[in-house]
């Protein structure tokens, strides 16, 4: 049951063949039997027989979606009411959220199975899920390496099928960028597409929710879901969510793809290359011709990143003072003594880096230096994007300079760690979407194709990579041990 | 003040006044304002600031906002931001306030007020919208504080001035000026007790002629009229003093303390927070079209001071009574109501209001909303004294009847029997009689002493329980008294 596709699961739900509280119960077990992975902070067992439970008497009543009794996995980012939601973090450790984050209130809705919070890196500060306060997460294609960061146990989980599929959030790629390196196919949607209400803000500017599963078919699924304007969200935009179902089949004759000469450059691995030139080389068998591109500025989003994303968190986690919720030290002596200890004990040391880079990039004196200007290299990136996608339809590179790395790596070198992001990171900044696809494998890892598109052309990107998984198999593939 | 040595001084005062709006809801929640809640139980998930809420800007804070920058004819900004201001207080519930720093939605404007007969125009550097904290409560928690976030999200305009007035009563002159405005418009209840209605005062002192500005201090929070003017004088005496003596302003925040008269420092610049502004990243940039402005002017109310100006014309109105008629939308519309129903001349309306009912109503902690006389009663009352049925005097009485009751003028005038006399016969014979009695003061008069006819009036309407036609009296006695 655990290798079929939602749109496989939902037949079989339908015709009888298996019941929601049967599948649900097939993953709970594997989910126990694959604890040392450590993708989930918490399972959520009796809820998810519940919800199994009465997704079983929907299908019974003919009142389904193409979810309803799927089980699925929350990305532990997401606020869940009644149940723990941790963020990664020792400073929410103890936080029960009292409300549903949108997508959670949708996807509840629709009737998908939660079977618990995925692991991830604190506060969604991270590029290998090692800053977790619940523990590095393995990854399933060889453990001792990383699963990326930060929406590493989302990945792990759906690679080593614990979940059909999983929630994700990308702020500087956070979904592409494990989903590479865990080979499953991951989509960052724009910036607005997806509600963050209720999804707890690192960089309130950059970050976007969004699908993590075997295959782009899946994504589609659970992207219908998740997507459409909220009402509690003001950078929600409001369009209307095409039928990403519908567009899955349409072929790739006269795609015209970008490949940008910088993401092909002195940094890349050699291997992860000759991936990445193979998986363009059978677009151009399904019909598409290829152009160079050129992103001048790609350079400098990495420096205009660590400035703007540091400073929007310095702000967005001064909530967790320790007065209201989250972590309290032991006996506070006065008020600061309270903020102090309380900050200092219950954050961890990536989170600390971050929001002391960000108050010094704000700070009276320094603004104009970094935050301004920082916001002027993003423009500067946006209009290289732009220029373009006026000539192609879609631009391609690698997800990652090299394939997943081992655990305790990069974790000392925060410079090195932060490069692992470099081509993922300037799509954030421009807000658009982006991909990462299964698209072979160097040094028995895999490797992620990435794919990004104009604003809102998420139903592109999940054709283009749907054609692609139609002519290969790269996505089926499954770890060894979790068969 | 003080006995000033060396130079004749000069003060400079800004203000920056925080008026709550009146909006059903918070400014970036759902939640309710009303006031005087128990604690926390108008707080909802945004207002506490818990993981993964996000702020939704309420339409009608921004209606508010335009409407007053219209009212001051300020320009309205077409593209406005909300920023992050950054400090911890437990009371402040993110972490930071959200407010508008660099792009405003109300850029410059002005106010004209009237001080000691000469009009003044102050300049209005810019309002701007922002949310307000929640409360520290510090009583009766055994020695720990209490957070009541039921304010916190509350809407606010902060409306700061140009550093334009030159003495506390100008400063005190323009705060009634917006809080009059700000109720005018309705986006304010003005409620200063319940602090809907604050200011915080910066204020300088410098030898008069010089250019350049003294070192500033800013007093926080200060909620009544009275104490502004207090707060202000206050501290000008203690800047002056200061410099005097050989000392130096400090730049620094300084609270005023009502019981003792005194203002005390909060803190310097040195310990000041750097709030490290910046673009809220949760909220969209506030767009204000041509058309959106053209709405809201259309339904911008009459102005204080062209209502002034219109009763002064319409109705023939000294200046001392426009001026009490037109300090509220309410006031002036009860005014106007009544010349409408009664048809009475308009200067015996507006002596009336601003004379009888204005006094009970303060006596009684009124407004004129909820004025027991409505302005229908009133009428009957005013129409009764234009045709003579009853005097001034007697009119004054059954005013009072009609205040503790819901009975019509008439009902009271039939009922107490109040009906002046006009009957020449029964006045003459009264007159006759108190002549009669008092030979003494016949002779008083007769040798010149004009006061005594006054002597004559009282007695007869004395005898006549007032109600005798005053006019009539007079003449009468005139004759008599031949």
């Amino acid at each position: 049951m655990h290798t079929k596709s939602i749109k496989e699961l939902a037949e079989g739900l339908r015709s009888g063949e298996f019941s929601s509280v049967e599948l649900t119960q097939s993953f709970l077990t594997r989910i126990k039997q694959h604890q040392s992975l450590n993708c989930f902070i918490s399972v959520t067992e009796d809820l998810a027989l519940h919800a199994a439970k009465q997704a079983d008497g929907r299908i019974a009543k003919g009142d389904t979606s193409l979810l309803t009794g799927i089980p699925i996995a929350q990305k532990d980012i997401f606020c869940t009411q009644g149940v723990k939601t941790t963020c990664g973090s020792k400073m929410l450790d103890n936080f029960v959220a009292p409300y549903n984050a949108t997508v959670v209130e949708k996807l509840n809705a629709a009737g998908a199975v939660m079977l618990g919070k995925l692991n991830m890196d604190e506060f969604a500060m991270g590029s290998s899920n090692e800053t977790s306060y619940y523990g590095a997460v393995r990854n399933p294609w060889q453990t001792d390496s990383v699963p990326g960061g930060s929406s590493g146990g989302s990945a792990a989980a759906v690679a080593a099928r614990l979940a059909v599929c999983a929630t994700g959030t990308d702020t500087g790629g956070s979904i592409r960028q494990p989903a590479a390196h865990c080979g499953i196919t991951g989509l960052k949607p724009t910036y607005g597409r997806v509600s963050r209400y209720g999804m707890i803000a690192y960089a309130s500017s950059l970050d976007q929710g969004g699908p993590m599963a075997r295959s782009a078919a899946d994504c589609a699924v659970l992207l219908q879901t998740m997507a459409g304007f909220d009402g509690k969200d003001s950078t929600s935009v409001d369009l209307p969510v095409p039928d990403y179902q519908a567009g899955l089949n349409a072929n790739l004759n006269g795609l015209k793809i970008g490949l940008p000469k910088e993401f092909f450059g002195d940094g890349l691995n050699s291997n992860v290359a000759a991936v990445i030139e193979l998986a363009i080389k059978e677009y151009q068998k399904l019909g598409a011709t290829v152009k160079e591109v050129s992103m001048p500025n790609l350079k400098l989003a990495i420096p205009a990143y660590y400035v703007i994303a540091p400073a929007e968190c310095s702000a967005n986690l001064s909530r967790f003072d320790g007065v209201r919720f989250g972590y309290r030290c032991a006996n506070p002596q006065d008020l600061t003594d309270l903020y102090t200890r309380s900050r200092g004990e219950g954050f961890g040391k990536e989170v600390k880096r971050r929001i002391l880079m960000g108050t010094y990039a704000l700070s009276a004196g320094y603004y104009d230096a970094y935050y301004i200007k920082a916001q002027k290299i993003r423009r500067l990136i946006s209009e290289d994007f732009k220029k373009s996608l006026a000539d192609v339809d879609v631009i391609m590179g690698p997800v990652t300079p090299s394939t997943a790395f081992g655990i305790g790596e990069k974790i000392g070198n925060p410079i090195e760690m932060y490069l692992s992001d470099i081509y993922t990171i300037a799509i954030n900044l421009a807000g658009l979407p982006a991909m990462s696809i299964p698209a072979g494998f160097a040094e028995g890892k895999p490797v992620g194709l990435q794919v990004i598109g104009n604003y809102f052309a998420e139903d592109k990107l999940l054709n283009i990579a749907h054609q692609y998984q139609q002519a290969t198999d790269w996505h089926q593939q499954i770890p060894k041990g979790f068969e | 003040m003080g006995h000033h040595q060396e130079h004749e001084w000069e003060t400079v005062i800004g203000l920056e006044i925080h008026t709550q709006l009146a909006t059903q809801s918070k400014i970036f929640s759902g939640a309710a304002t009303a006031y005087g809640a128990e604690p926390n139980t108008q707080a909802c998930a945004v207002d506490l600031g818990l993981p993964g809420v996000l702020p939704v800007l309420n339409g009608q804070a921004v209606s508010m906002a335009v409407k007053f920058g219209l009212a001051i004819e300020a320009e309205i900004a077409p593209h406005s931001v909300f920023a992050r201001k950054n400090y911890f207080y437990p009371d402040l519930p993110k972490g930071y306030q959200i407010s508008q720093f660099e792009l405003p939605i109300v850029g410059k404007g002005h106010l004209d007020i009237d001080v000691d007969g000469t009009t003044k125009r102050i300049g209005i550097t810019r309002a701007h919208l922002e949310e307000d904290a929640g409360k520290s409560l510090h009583e009766s928690f055994h020695g720990m504080s209490g957070i009541d976030l039921n304010r916190a999200g509350t809407p606010l305009l902060e409306i700061v001035s140009e550093p334009e007035m030159r003495s506390a009563k100008e400063a005190v002159a323009y705060m009634r000026k917006i809080h009059e405005l700000v109720r005018y418009l309705g986006i304010c209840d003005g409620n200063m007790q319940e602090g809907s209605f604050r200011c915080d005062a910066n204020v300088s002192v410098r030898p008069k002629g010089q250019e350049e500005f003294g070192t500033r201090a800013e007093i926080k929070n200060i909620n009544s009229f009275k104490f502004v003017e207090k707060a202000i004088n206050h501290e000008v005496e203690r800047q002056i003093e200061l410099i005097e003596n050989g000392g130096k302003v400090v730049q620094e925040t300084r609270l005023y303390d009502a019981n003792k008269d005194e203002t005390r420092s909060m803190r310097s610049k040195e310990e000041a927070n750097d709030y490290r502004y910046f673009p809220d990243p949760d909220l969209l940039p506030v767009h204000i079209s041509e058309e959106f402005k053209e709405q809201i002017k259309g339904q911008l109310p009459e102005l204080p001071d062209a209502k002034k100006l219109r009763f002064k014309g319409q109705y023939q109105l000294d200046d001392e009574n426009a001026v009490i008629l037109t300090a509220s939308r309410q006031l002036a519309d009860y005014f106007e109501a009544l010349v409408k129903e009664s048809t009475c001349e308009a200067k015996l309306c507006a002596n009336w209001i601003t004379g009888d009912l204005v006094a009970v109503l303060n006596k009684a902690d009124l407004d004129i909303t909820q004025s027991p006389v409505n302005y229908q009663r009133l009428a009957g009352l005013l129409l009764r004294i234009s045709d003579d049925t009853i005097s001034g005097k007697i009119a004054k009485q059954v005013f009072e009847a009609m205040w503790n009751s819901t009975a019509t003028a008439d009902d009271i005038i039939a009922e107490k029997g109040l009906k002046q006399i006009t009957d020449t016969g029964a006045i003459e014979a009264i007159i006759d009689k108190i002549i009669a009695d008092n030979p003494d003061q016949v002779e008083q008069y007769l040798s010149g002493k004009d006061k005594v006819f006054g002597f004559f009036v009282g007695q007869v309407m004395k005898d006549m329980q007032g109600k005798a036609n005053p006019a009539e009296v007079n003449k009468m006695l005139k004759i008599k008294l031949k």
